[in-house]
């Protein structure tokens, strides 16, 4: 019954087998960038990625059973990444998908590729798989040539093999023997012209949807290895609180129970079985002393505390007179509440310590970051860590996948030779995971007697948008209550041009005179890290509801109020798009409590471009919001899986209308009180949208551009200027609750 | 011991009866499908039928369930062999992370079973114990409408299919 130690994906047992993928797969750490040394002087940039590992088969290998394997040090998070990277690959390697498998994210088996984060996964590892197998292409074609005794342009490469054009071919296989793809990549490659293109945007089921619908082992929560214990652990009542006593024996002789393992304030239990674990859990919490030591701010006046603290300030952008100009100026100022990434499947790990070695199955972003950490944490070398990425529940950032992943690394070391399990409850992940920053933000602008913008000043207020893993192991929960406790680094700031909490903090716009303000807060009195979008979430929202309120005051349509001001062809396209199926109708009028709003943004300013419009319909006596219809226009670059797309966009706008609606982590002076989906509810589904429909502008040929955090930004706006548009009202805090909307309307 | 029907298989366990069925069927049958999602019913992700109904196998003890007769998505199909349901999933690609649909698959399996054919509230207003955090609501929807088109043909059988 027991799942085979190993990462759990039908398409990961695929075997390779061949001498290339042996030579790469096993090969230790640091070997392959060794190896690739000598072959790589200092060369021009190489595509995407390509770079962090630049020969070939570390991307790509062929079996001598003719079965292709593509590494990426990417991770599913259940964005479709695995699908839309094998698109990749087979459309240069000219093969069907289904003949390729995909080995993701593995300290010891793929390239450093850092966090799958950021919508960067296509842009990274698309654009370096991409590149890889068109070069893997013209070798084959190469060694084909001089086998056949022909030139490279009487061949062809087809369905696995090189074709003459005298009939004669030369399977993959039978041309790979050796050490042939073991060569340095090439900063250009011969791509296919897109025209030719027969996978890549073209709609592909994703791969491991039938799993995943048919109960296999598809999660690291499925992963039941010989011999594996369950542990749980017992956090801390609130931040910082340090575990005085705790009668270990007592607990040590519940039934099932190996061993209750603690260091300095961090304390778990491991038992033969799950509910033996959770039951020795809550023994052990009810009998723990703690000392609380934890103040947190008042939750009602959390914005000014918060715009109070010490700030490093960055001007971001200046442009032209700082002076105010225009004949009708406009003020406003918007706050966000912290959010929660709220993983439906609580975060889990397994690890094993055997031999002197930790292997750790997490669904951690970033497992080469991870490793770091844990060996810092542990005093391992970090080749005696090997981390291995393994589906989770969606994460939408920096959730407490690390934070298990070093729970899981501590309880096995502490118990050597058993793979551990450990699996946060509900409870501990609404409050210990790093939520989404809360942030404010104020903003003046003006319009002249033209109804154009004549200036615009904005100041961003936010903590750091990232505290993730990597060196130094004081990011992990764990680690901080140790005996000998690690200190969280110095959070810093994300720098431009992505930025964190001033992502999208400058507008798209065309504006005379402009001036940027990023006020970064080091002090965090709640954990904080990446929330999906980052600060674009909040950026986006002011922004976007700002521009609404200047449309407003030169009486102008929004939607034709944002494409006075924007140059880029693109952004005006997607716009266009947008309003286009929508049906938007300039000074259209509707029935009080009907509202229509429209928002855009191009998410990091260089990333996806995406704009909707929403359909949406107020109760007057109850403040409710009813989400009528929703169409979007994605324009992502070079569309992979169209599908995908849609699929990423649907559930960006769902979710985002979920955080702007409904979402608020509270808490009081000590604790965090959001605990439960209970007193932390989302979106369900009699609250989701009547419809989503999401259009795909395809540019065939142009660089990939990510799709995963594009919507979120706009869905916020949208929706709030929908409300506006519906009520009169102008809601500037999120969420933007019944219970506001009421306030706002009088009611 | 408490003795188990699941997915038409009788099962001799000897897990504590106070366990909460979720665990015994994961790690005691090796059944993967229904996951733990928040051990307080508020979520759905670890919803399972009993004697037809949807209920949240992170409350329900074992020793509740004797004599009863438990369904998990392991019996609506196969990979090779997907029932209507994981059918529909596949057809709409209603999934993200994927971690919520086996409950959602129950949960739409038991509403079919009552009503053939429901509108888009009803199946709202039956879907609404389970969460989804990737925003897959509105494929979920599709997904659910598009099974009760394929039971029904099931149910109907390949002659009336034809006919059409």
């Amino acid at each position: 019954m027991n799942a085979p130690l190993t990462t759990p994906t039908r398409r990961m047992f695929v075997a390779t087998g061949g001498a290339l993928v042996v030579s790469f797969a096993l090969a230790p750490h640091g070997a392959l960038a060794q190896a690739a040394k000598p072959n790589v002087p200092a060369q021009p940039k190489l595509p995407g990625s390509l770079g962090k590992a630049p020969v070939l088969d570390a991307w790509i290998g062929i079996g001598g059973n003719g079965g292709i394997t593509v590494f990426t040090g990417k991770a599913e998070l259940g964005q479709g990444i695995m699908t839309a990277l094998i698109q990749c690959a087979a459309e240069e390697l000219d093969v069907d998908p289904a003949a390729i498998a995909l080995v993701t994210a593995d300290t010891e088996r793929t390239a450093n590729e850092g966090y799958t984060a950021g919508s960067h996964s296509m842009q990274d590892s698309g654009t370096a798989i991409l590149n890889a197998a068109a070069q893997v292409r013209a070798i084959l074609i190469e060694l084909a040539a001089t086998r056949l005794n022909l030139t490279a342009n009487q061949l062809h490469a087809k369905g696995g093999a090189i074709v003459a054009d005298d009939g004669r071919s030369l399977a993959y296989k039978d041309l790979v023997l050796g050490q042939e793809l073991h060569r340095a990549a090439q900063p250009q490659s011969p791509l296919k012209d897109p025209k030719s293109y027969t996978v890549i945007g073209k709609p592909m089921r994703r791969v491991d949807i039938p799993g995943k619908v048919t109960g296999a082992p598809m999660y690291v929560q499925d992963l039941r290895p010989e011999g594996m214990l369950h542990a749980r652990v017992v956090r801390p009542p609130n931040y910082g609180a340090e575990l005085v006593s705790v009668d270990i024996a007592t607990v040590e002789k519940l039934p099932g129970v190996i061993k209750v393992v603690r260091d300095g304030s961090f304390i778990a239990v491991a038992a033969q079985g799950e509910f033996q674990a959770i039951e020795a859990m809550n023994m052990l919490a009810s009998i723990a002393q703690w000392r609380k030591v934890a103040s947190l701010p008042d939750e009602a006046t959390i914005h000014q505390f918060l715009t109070r603290l010490p700030a490093q300030d960055e001007v971001i952008a200046n442009k032209g007179s700082p002076a105010q100009q225009g004949t009708h100026v406009v003020n406003a100022a918007y706050t966000r509440p912290y959010l929660a990434h709220g993983s439906i499947g609580p975060s889990c790990a397994v690890a094993l310590y055997k031999a002197n070695k930790l292997t750790v199955w997490t669904h951690s972003q970033g497992v080469f970051p991870l490793r770091a950490s844990l060996a810092n944490m542990l005093q391992l070398r970090p080749e005696q860590v090997h981390c291995i990425h393994v589906e989770g529940s969606g994460c939408y950032g920096h959730n407490a996948a690390d934070d298990a992943a070093a729970d899981a690394a501590l309880i096995a070391r502490a118990i050597p030779g058993r793979p551990i399990r450990v699996q946060w409850m509900r409870e501990q992940e609404h409050g210990w995971e790093p939520f989404g920053p809360a942030m404010a933000s104020s903003v003046s602008g003006a319009i002249d007697g033209s109804g154009r913008i004549v200036s615009w000043n904005y100041a961003v207020w936010s903590n750091t948008h990232s505290t993730r893993p990597g060196g130094p192991a004081g990011n992990l929960l764990a680690a901080q209550y140790l005996a000998r406790p690690f200190q969280p680094p110095a959070p810093k700031e994300i720098p431009l041009p992505d930025g964190g909490g001033d992502r999208n903090a400058i507008p798209l716009y065309t504006i005379p005179n402009e001036h940027v303000v990023d006020h970064f807060i080091p002090q965090m009195p709640l954990r904080v890290s990446a929330l999906r979008g980052l600060g674009a979430y909040h950026n986006v929202f002011s922004v976007e509801s700002f521009m609404d309120e200047l449309a407003l005051a030169a009486k102008a349509d929004p939607v034709e109020f944002r494409l006075k001001h924007l140059d880029d062809p693109r952004a005006r396209d997607v716009i266009t798009k947008a309003a286009q199926e929508f049906g938007w109708k300039k000074g259209e009028t509707r029935p009080r409590g009907q509202g229509r709003g429209f928002a855009f943004a191009r998410y990091k300013n260089s990333a996806a471009y995406c704009a909707l419009a929403v359909d949406v319909t107020v109760e007057r006596e109850t403040g409710e919001v009813h989400l009528g219809r929703i169409v979007a226009a994605i324009d992502s670059g070079q569309a992979v899986n169209p599908d995908g797309i849609r699929n990423q966009i649907e559930g960006a706008i769902v979710q985002s209308a979920s955080w702007t609606l409904y979402e608020t982590v509270t808490f009081d002076r000590t604790d965090i009180t959001s605990r439960d989906w209970s007193s932390y509810p989302i979106l369900r589904f009699p609250q989701a949208p009547e419809s989503v429909t999401v259009h795909i502008i395809d540019r065939p040929g142009e660089p990939f551009l990510g799709t995963g955090e594009a919507g979120q930004g706009p869905t916020a706006a949208a929706i709030a200027n929908a409300i506006a548009d519906a009520t009169g009202a102008r809601l500037r805090d999120l969420p933007l609750t019944a219970d506001r909307i009421k306030q706002a309307i009088g009611v | 011991m408490t003795v188990l029907n699941v997915n038409g298989k009788q099962h001799e366990v000897h897990a504590d009866p106070r366990t909460p069925l979720l665990y015994v069927l994961r790690n005691d049958l090796a059944l993967n499908a229904a996951k733990f999602g928040c051990g307080l019913g508020q979520c759905g992700a670890c919803t399972v039928l009993v004697d037809h109904n949807p209920v949240f196998s992170c409350l329900t003890p074992i020793s509740a369930l004797e004599g009863r007769y438990i369904r998990t998505v392991e019996d609506l199909g196969t990979i090779d062999k997907p029932g209507p349901v994981q059918r529909a999933f596949i057809e709409e690609q209603a999934a993200q992370c994927g971690y919520c649909i086996p409950g959602m698959m129950m949960r739409a399996q038991a509403l079919l079973e009552k009503n053939a054919a429901p509108d888009d509230a009803q199946i709202r207003a039956a879907m609404a114990p389970n969460l989804c955090r990737c925003g897959t609501q509105m494929r979920i929807l599709r997904a659910v409408h598009r099974a009760a088109r394929l039971m029904t043909v099931e149910l109907q059988g390949p002659v009336k299919e034809a006919q059409k």
